[in-house]
């Protein structure tokens, strides 16, 4: 589809670049702002569009590069220096007891694919990962949402690869938690 | 034998990066031995499918 690339096609795929931004950037306006430029850059650049990859692809690799500008920015204006939300290793120190075993053990969630079909699960799911502190939660959708590399985050943030697993862990830590208590402690045995 | 602590941390790292011999070899023991790490893992594999899938729009409402 040579050069068919029309404005309504691109602009379909706004409810989705914003949710994507939103996960990772967790503000609103920052969210719209970067979806904005992301637009604009399309509907500009749209004759470089080749047509090897789906809009949505091509879309998205705009999108990645306008919100790592974002992260630079904001660790440029404010740092997130490491025990800005507690230290990690601290916390996840706190969900074990002193010999090694959990505090509370994971439960089983039973099936969970099928939370997946539901719309209330998804709300919990949205208020858990905002629940996650900043810095954790900034370095755990780079990972998951923006796919990242060990070796791409480390260097974007100046950390080490220990200090990543550290970060990455207490975020499924809590994310689970949070989805064990709110959700799926109904299914608890 | 290795702490559940311990043990939960490979199984995180183990979405990371491939385990060393003698890792996977602790794991899979702990984990026949123990229910809670056992959930553990099947959560961490679901959080990714989760994340993605709600990236994605599978949530969306």
């Amino acid at each position: 589809m040579l050069g068919g690339l029309g404005d309504q096609d691109l602009l379909q795929y706004r409810p989705y670049l914003l949710r994507y931004a939103l996960l990772q950037l967790r503000n609103q306006d920052l969210a719209e702002d970067v979806v904005q430029e992301t637009l604009l850059a399309a509907l500009e650049g749209r004759a470089r569009f080749s047509g090897n990859s789906s809009p949505k692809t091509w879309l998205t690799g705009i999108l990645k590069h306008k919100i790592i500008d974002v992260i630079r920015r904001k660790s440029r204006e404010q740092p997130l220096a490491a025990g800005e939300d507690g230290d990690e290793s601290e916390t996840v120190d706190t969900l074990f007891k002193g010999d090694g075993h959990w505090q509370q053990m994971p439960a089983r969630w039973g099936n969970p694919e099928q939370a997946l079909e539901n719309r209330k699960f998804w709300e919990i799911f949205e208020l858990c990962s905002r629940l996650m502190p900043e810095r954790t939660a900034r370095v755990f959708m780079l990972r998951e949402v923006m796919e990242f590399t060990t070796e791409e985050i480390c260097q974007e943030l100046a950390i080490t690869p220990t200090t990543l697993w550290v970060i990455l862990h207490r975020a499924r830590l809590s994310l689970r938690e949070c989805l064990e208590i709110k959700w799926f402690g109904g299914t608890r045995k | 034998m290795r702490s559940c602590k311990e043990i939960s941390e490979l199984l995180s790292q183990a979405q990371e990066r491939p385990l060393g011999r003698a890792e996977r070899w602790s794991v899979q023991l702990h984990l026949f031995l123990c229910k809670g790490c056992s959930n553990f893992r099947a959560q961490v594999n679901f959080l990714r499918a989760a994340v993605r899938r709600y990236r994605d729009g599978g949530g969306a409402h």
